[in-house]
């Protein structure tokens, strides 16, 4: 795209202008008030103006002014940690902590480039174990230690 | 001597045994996660918030402030051993700090970084113990003008002193204090940005927003590159200071530990700032500066004394005027909050236990690190061993634990997912996370000043100019914004910065 010349400066702005304008949109359904009565809408309101006209200087910026490149999203690891971890904060209650982190341990070593199975079981099972230890009996967190069939 | 009758109340507090546990706790956290990279303090007292919910508040304060200081340690020791940072504010110390191990001065160079710290932390827990007071009597009078102008003055402020883009920095702020306000309104009972996820009533966490923008995105972001790590081994020997050393390093140690304490009192201030003003002054006015980057005593002493200081020093804007200058100290306020405690200048005469317990702490925290640190260099050099790939599944563990355990829902996972997903991006944007933090705890308290400032001025503008000292404060706001952009300040900004980055 020729016509950015600095993309981090570009997108940035596109990123702050599409927040400011969600700011503006959502709160214009809220009470507006006055500036001696303020209502709930008052001050994002003023906030999300705000956002939006530095959002758009940015992004003008950075069409202007020549900039870095903007470096590629790397999937495996976004996908690996991310993906792992929400998965793992929905399953847990159902799953325990022994199983839930047996899962997160195996699949989120994935998201590394040096990813050995066999290492990655290994820590599984001794930090699955540690887990039980150390939020179940040491900080009494809520949590099962078994899958859903066998807590209580 | 009041300050020192004060004192001896918080000793009181802070020498209990469940105290010193939880102090001991804090700073052998704080060295571990300052040793081992790709963890900072901000996601590490993230991570741990949740576990001070049943601890008094004066035992949880204890300990995430022992966490901050416990990283200055721990980040000093790789920087000298292996080169490379563990914290942000120890960078400046590899230049020398590993040039010393090189030549096989690593005891020394080890040494006088502890016991730089250490001096410094002892002369600026009386600087805080000192300074406090005073200032939060003074804060007393401000109203709710005063205070808004001087939230738009910190916030201002912190934002110059960090690296980047300025613009970006504060539409960060924008960001920070708009999600700060999703939830319940408490003026109006209105629910704002909720969209319809009942668990957004009551505001999103602090803890969430934390561990996506610093631990999360940090996380994917060294999975991301295939940098290795090379560690170097063997014994370090003599870790102590020969006479000459001594001679060489106590002056610098003495100007680092001034320097921190004046730098940590600024917004934006703290640790990092401090130790790369230090190292800056002790190359300017050495008599010999072309031995700076080649294991120069003076470049490791001045640096690591002044990161100490400058760690303790943020306290005290925090302790007496409840604004956070840095990231950190934002934690420190979502910690006071979720303990009832609203930070700002009444915490002195309403809790002085804590106000002054936290203070003593400090000094017994650092006691503890020179006395524990040194023999346990060994340990945290055999941590350094562990290959990443099998210390962060570990850490998302805790993390993921650690935030399922504030409300016990799902919900808040999938949301500190979205905040790391927001932190990567963000990454890739040069903007940086710390002032969106800033806005966030601020949010609410900006829009309640605001609203009740415009109240009692039946809505007239100006009560901000014809108030003095909101008057002067906002003044200061223009004032550091036309300087920033005179074009040959914002160049001299940008090298400094560069010359910190590279």
């Amino acid at each position: 795209m020729g016509w950015i010349k600095g993309p981090k400066d570009f997108w940035s702005g596109v990123v702050f202008m599409t927040f400011g304008a969600i700011a503006l949109v959502v709160s214009s359904t809220y009470r507006m008030g006055t500036a001696a009565r303020m209502g709930p809408g008052y001050f994002p309101r003023a906030l999300g103006a705000l956002l939006l006209i530095l959002g758009a200087i940015i992004a003008v910026r950075g069409l202007r002014s020549k900039g870095e490149p903007l470096p590629a999203f790397v999937l495996r690891p976004l996908v690996f940690v991310l993906g792992t971890v929400v998965v793992f904060g929905l399953v847990v209650p159902w799953s325990g902590v022994v199983l839930g982190t047996l899962f997160l341990i195996f699949v989120s070593s994935y998201a590394s480039h040096e990813f050995r199975w066999k290492e990655a079981v290994v820590s599984g099972v001794l930090l699955a174990a540690a887990a039980v230890l150390v939020f179940i009996v040491g900080l009494q967190l809520q949590l099962p230690i078994w899958p859903w069939p066998w807590n209580q | 001597m009041d300050v020192f009758a004060h004192l001896a109340t918080g000793f009181g507090v802070a020498m209990t045994p469940i105290n010193l546990v939880y102090a001991l706790v804090g700073v052998l956290l704080g060295t571990l996660i300052g040793v081992l990279p790709g963890i900072g303090p901000v996601a590490t007292i993230a991570m741990l918030l949740p576990t001070t919910y049943a601890l008094p508040p004066v035992s949880a304060l204890i300990m995430l402030a022992g966490i901050y200081y416990g990283a200055q340690y721990g980040g000093s020791t790789t920087a000298i051993l292996v080169n490379m940072p563990g914290e942000t504010s120890s960078v400046v110390t590899c230049l020398d700090g590993h040039q010393m191990a090189l030549r096989g001065q690593a005891g020394a160079a080890l040494a006088v970084a502890a016991l730089g710290s250490f001096f410094a932390g002892c002369v600026a827990t009386v600087f805080v113990a000192a300074f406090s007071p005073p200032l939060s009597e003074f804060a007393l009078k401000f109203g709710p003008a005063e205070y808004f102008s001087l939230m738009v003055l910190g916030l201002i402020g912190a934002v110059i002193l960090a690296s980047g883009s300025l613009l970006k920095a504060i539409a960060m702020i924008i960001l920070g204090l708009l999600l700060g306000i999703v939830g319940t309104d408490v003026n109006s009972g209105a629910q704002r940005f909720v969209f319809g996820i009942p668990e957004l009533v009551d505001g999103i966490g602090i803890v969430g927003v934390a561990m996506g923008l610093f631990g999360f995105a940090e996380i994917v972001g060294n999975l991301e590159s295939k940098e290795k790590r090379h560690i170097i081994s063997g014994k370090v020997k003599g870790l102590w200071l020969t006479k000459a050393q001594f001679r060489a390093a106590w002056p610098a140690v003495v100007r680092g530990t001034g320097l921190g304490s004046v730098l940590g009192l600024l917004p934006g201030g703290g640790a990092m700032l401090s130790s790369f003003a230090s190292y800056t002054l002790e190359k300017k006015i050495a008599a010999d500066p072309s031995q700076f980057g080649k294991g120069a005593i003076q470049g490791v002493a001045g640096p690591e004394s002044a990161n100490n200081a400058g760690a303790q020093a943020s306290f005290i804007p925090l302790l007496t005027l409840g604004i956070p200058e840095n990231a950190v100290m934002a934690m420190m306020v979502g910690a006071m909050t979720i303990h009832n405690i609203q930070p700002g200048p009444q915490v002195v005469s309403s809790n002085p236990e804590l106000f002054w317990g936290l203070i003593a702490s400090m000094w017994i925290g650092n006691a503890m690190l020179v006395v524990l640190n040194l023999p346990m260099i060994g340990l945290w050099i055999k941590l350094l061993t562990v290959p990443y790939r099998l210390l962060y599944p570990a850490i998302l563990l805790f993390c993921a634990v650690g935030v399922y355990s504030v409300n016990n829902t799902s919900m808040d996972i999938t949301m500190t997912a979205v905040f790391g997903l927001l932190g990567v991006l963000f990454v890739k944007l040069e903007c940086e996370p710390a002032p969106l933090l800033l806005g966030f705890v601020l949010g609410p308290m900006m829009e309640e000043n605001l609203r009740r400032a415009l109240l009692l001025s039946r809505g007239d503008p100006l009560v901000f100019l014809e108030r003095p000292i909101s008057a002067v404060m906002l003044a200061g706001v223009v004032m550091l914004l036309v300087i920033m952009t005179l074009p040959n300040i914002r160049k001299k900004r940008e090298e400094a910065f560069q010359e910190e980055t590279a």
